[in-house]
């Protein structure tokens, strides 16, 4: 047989494929147009911020703008010793410009988070550089050393050098608890200072025992839900559903109603004699609050991927499974259980997802020992102001639940996910 | 060797589902081993219901179902060692075909050569030898429909239920598969309890039938004995085709009955009709009746040609006789010389032996 294709023509002459897409291009604008302002919505209000959010986190710009000529000269210099005059007189020309833009206040403070004690000594040359204290023939050098020893101390001048790219990974080796050191190394805090790794850790614990406790309340309620007759399943539907109706917010009050020590469910439990009245055990401001209410408010999440694969699951195989000698035990686990694995994987997908963004509700209930990162990250948002360190922590919580996705869809399969 | 006839036994089984209609009304059947019978019925009549009771899976609200002289009401499904085919084959879709024909043997804790053995058997059985490691879903309906079969088979069942299996099939795959479940259950010889609405199916395939309706078994009967003798005017009208008078007996004797019809007479074989007077519907079978009748018959009258449609093999009359316009006469295609023309008066005759008199409607 030969390997050679004969080109089809049409009718009239046109190469069939070239005919084809003729034909198809007026469909293709047309669905195109239809999906545009979908498509254009996506860009603005999602790839477009998560871009912004990207240049933030690393965005190290504006000192490399405020001391140009310092960068400049430091170019040359080994860091070892301290800067030759040339790199002293730069930077107090830079400082004076910024000086009289009234900007040395943002650099003092961007400096001071390289590293402690650029506060003081800044404001101290600002008012020599104020009161034109500053003889510009003389060794300047000598004159800026003179205003306070840190000046003299290399160390400073090796972490003005460190601040020197336009770009930096700081803020990502922050939420890692780390930092680069004087030479250029990763180094990790100090033990009393490593606060996030702890949290990005309770964060994977959280969503991953949510999930779990997802998936065991959710399993039988969505197979109850598949099985039973109409009218019972649309009364536990509603039950399921209801909590997507109410607010969020309203739905973590009421946990806090009902968690906290001299709650509903404390007072229940003296009232049978489990606990003593002077000895309520805290459910709330901890993780049992935020465990017990993310489950609550994340269940439906699982039910319902999990209730749609059940439904199209055919009872006879059930049956069959047990019509040919499986006990009914066999006949679930060999039969029913793994035709719901595309159901289960979607399901705990979804929570897990959800789960390890979570916010309002470990905000609420979680107290000090069940707050998370995104309370971190609103923390850095709100209070402090360090929007890209708020950035970079958003970014890896998105690299994380991309990397599990792609996990996932190692594992298991992406296209096994059934959504409804 | 003799055969129990009570190998399967339904003894007075009642089944309700809500505590007021009874689905199933004292049920009683005896199905002898290796015996192929076929419950037949319209839709709702109880005869899954009977299955479902056979196979475990629902409970009979009275009475008791023995399977080889044991009462089973108590045995749970899976340990009645009873083969099924489910209307929709409900085979495994995330196992391949050897996996689930593999699965009734792994969980019965069968060795592993054993297994292959008797899975290479089953699967030779219906032909599809080769298709081991195929998904269900990469298989025609037919296919699916023989490897259900051989999974039902491959334990070696003492009794094998099939529920309406050709049901999803289209026509000539259904005949084949029809034969082929009859071949397998001659060679084998295992106890069949068929169940389809098909009456087509039940005649070409059973030992035995039982037609249900309404919950009871209206006859049961080999497959000509049903066809032929019909005891009831239900079973007459749901097995084959049928030309009905409807009429009161004015007289009676032993083989014969006259009976008066709105505008008529005709003679009848009293079947279920004991004396003057009694209320009858009189069931004739299209083919027994004959155009211009060459032999004598002691009914003979004349009827319009009201429509004549053309089947192939065959051509269908229907006639206006005795006051009965849906009258059919079935014309094979080789008697060409008659003028079947519409409005045309034609003589029919036939015999008052195949004329039955029934149960009024």
């Amino acid at each position: 047989m030969s390997s050679e294709t004969k080109q089809i023509l049409t009718t009239d002459g046109i190469p069939l494929e070239i005919s084809l897409k003729k034909a198809e291009r007026k469909n293709k604008i047309k669905a195109f147009l239809l999906v545009a302002p979908l498509l254009l919505f996506l860009i603005i209000t999602y790839i477009f911020p998560i871009g912004e959010m990207f240049t933030r986190s690393i965005d190290d710009k504006m000192i490399t703008n405020m001391l140009p000529k310092t960068f400049k000269s430091m170019e040359t210099w080994d860091g070892k010793e301290l800067p030759s005059e040339e790199v002293f007189a730069s930077f107090l020309s830079d400082f004076k410009i910024l000086v009289e833009k009234k900007e040395h206040g943002k650099l003092a403070q961007r400096l001071n988070k390289e590293k402690n004690g650029f506060n003081t000594i800044t404001k101290k040359l600002f008012r020599q550089v104020k009161r034109n204290k500053i003889d510009e023939t003389q060794s300047i050098k000598e004159q800026i050393m003179k205003v306070h020893k840190r000046w003299r101390n290399v160390e400073y001048w090796q972490a003005i050098k460190r601040t020197a790219p336009p770009y930096t990974s700081a803020k990502y080796l922050k939420a890692m608890d780390m930092y680069l050191n004087e030479d250029n190394k990763i180094t990790q805090v100090s033990e009393d200072r490593r606060i996030h790794r702890i949290l990005w850790l309770r964060t994977v614990e959280v969503a991953f025992f949510v999930t779990v406790f997802c998936f065991l309340m959710g399993y039988p309620i969505a197979h109850l839900l598949a099985t039973l007759p109409m009218k019972y399943s649309n009364l536990l539907m509603i039950c399921v559903l209801l909590p997507f109706w109410t607010s969020l917010l309203v739905r973590t009050a009421s946990w806090m109603i009902l968690l906290q020590q001299q709650g509903v469910v404390n007072d229940f439990f003296v009232m049978i004699g489990l606990v003593a009245d002077d000895n309520r055990p805290e459910m709330m401001y901890n993780k049992v609050g935020t465990y017990v209410a993310m489950t609550q408010i994340l269940l439906p999440f699982m039910v319902l991927p999990l209730y749609s694969v059940m439904k199209t699951i055919s009872p006879s195989l059930m049956r069959a499974g047990k019509s040919l000698g499986g006990t009914p035990f066999v006949a679930f686990w060999k039969v029913y259980f793994p035709l719901t694995i595309p159901g289960i994987g979607a399901g705990c997908l979804l929570v897990f997802i959800l789960a390890i963004g979570y916010y309002i509700t470990p905000a609420l209930v979680g107290g000090a020992s069940g707050t998370l990162i995104s309370n971190q990250i609103a923390y850095h948002m709100k209070t402090t102001l360090d929007w890209s360190f708020a950035s970079a922590m958003g970014l890896m919580l998105l690299g994380g639940v991309l990397v599990i996705y792609w996990l996932y869809n190692k594992l298991v399969g992406v296209d096994n996910i059934k959504l409804g | 060797m003799s055969k129990n006839t009570e190998f399967v036994k339904f003894d007075k089984v009642d089944k309700s589902y809500d505590g007021k209609v009874l689905v199933v009304k004292d049920l009683n059947l005896n199905i002898s081993e290796g015996e192929f019978i076929t419950m037949l019925g319209p839709s709702g009549s109880g005869k899954t219901t009977c299955l479902m009771m056979l196979a475990g899976f629902e409970t009979p609200t009275n009475g008791e179902i023995y399977l080889d002289s044991n009462p089973i009401s108590n045995i749970p499904p899976h340990k009645r060692g009873i083969g099924m085919v489910f209307q929709n084959y409900a085979l495994f879709p995330h196992m391949t075909v050897y996996e689930n024909l593999a699965f009734p043997l792994r969980v019965r804790k069968v060795q592993k050569d054993e297994i292959d053995k008797k899975v290479d058997k089953a699967l030779s059985m219906v032909s599809l030898s080769g298709f081991e490691s195929r998904m269900p879903a990469q298989l025609s309906g037919g296919q699916q429909q023989r490897v259900a079969v051989a999974r039902a088979l491959v334990f070696d069942p003492a009794v094998v239920l099939m529920d309406e299996p050709l049901g999803a099939l289209d026509k000539n795959l259904r005949e084949s598969m029809q034969y082929e479940i009859k071949h397998i259950h001659e060679n084998i010889g295992v106890t069949v309890v068929y169940v389809t609405h098909d009456q087509g199916e039940a005649l070409t395939m059973s030992n035995r039938i039982a037609v249900f309706n309404d919950g009871k078994v209206q006859q049961l009967s080999s497959p000509d004995k049903l066809y032929e003798e019909p005891v009831n005017s239900f079973v007459a009208e749901f097995i084959g085709e049928n030309n009905t008078f409807g009429g009161e007996v004015t007289d009676i004797s032993k083989d014969v009955c006259k009976v008066k019809l709105q505008n008529g007479e005709i003679l009848a074989n009293p079947i279920s009709v004991k004396s003057k007077g009694d209320k009858t519907t009189v069931s004739i079978r299209p083919e027994r009746a004959l155009i211009n009748p060459k032999d004598k018959m002691d009914n003979n009258q004349t009827g319009k040609i009201e429509e004549v449609i053309y089947h192939g093999d065959h051509t269908r009359v229907r006639l206006d006789l005795l006051g009965n316009k849906e009258f059919i006469l079935k014309v094979p295609n080789s008697s060409n010389e008659l003028d079947l023309k519409l409005g045309n008066e034609i003589k029919v005759g036939w015999n008052s032996q195949d004329a039955r008199a029934l149960d009024p409607k």
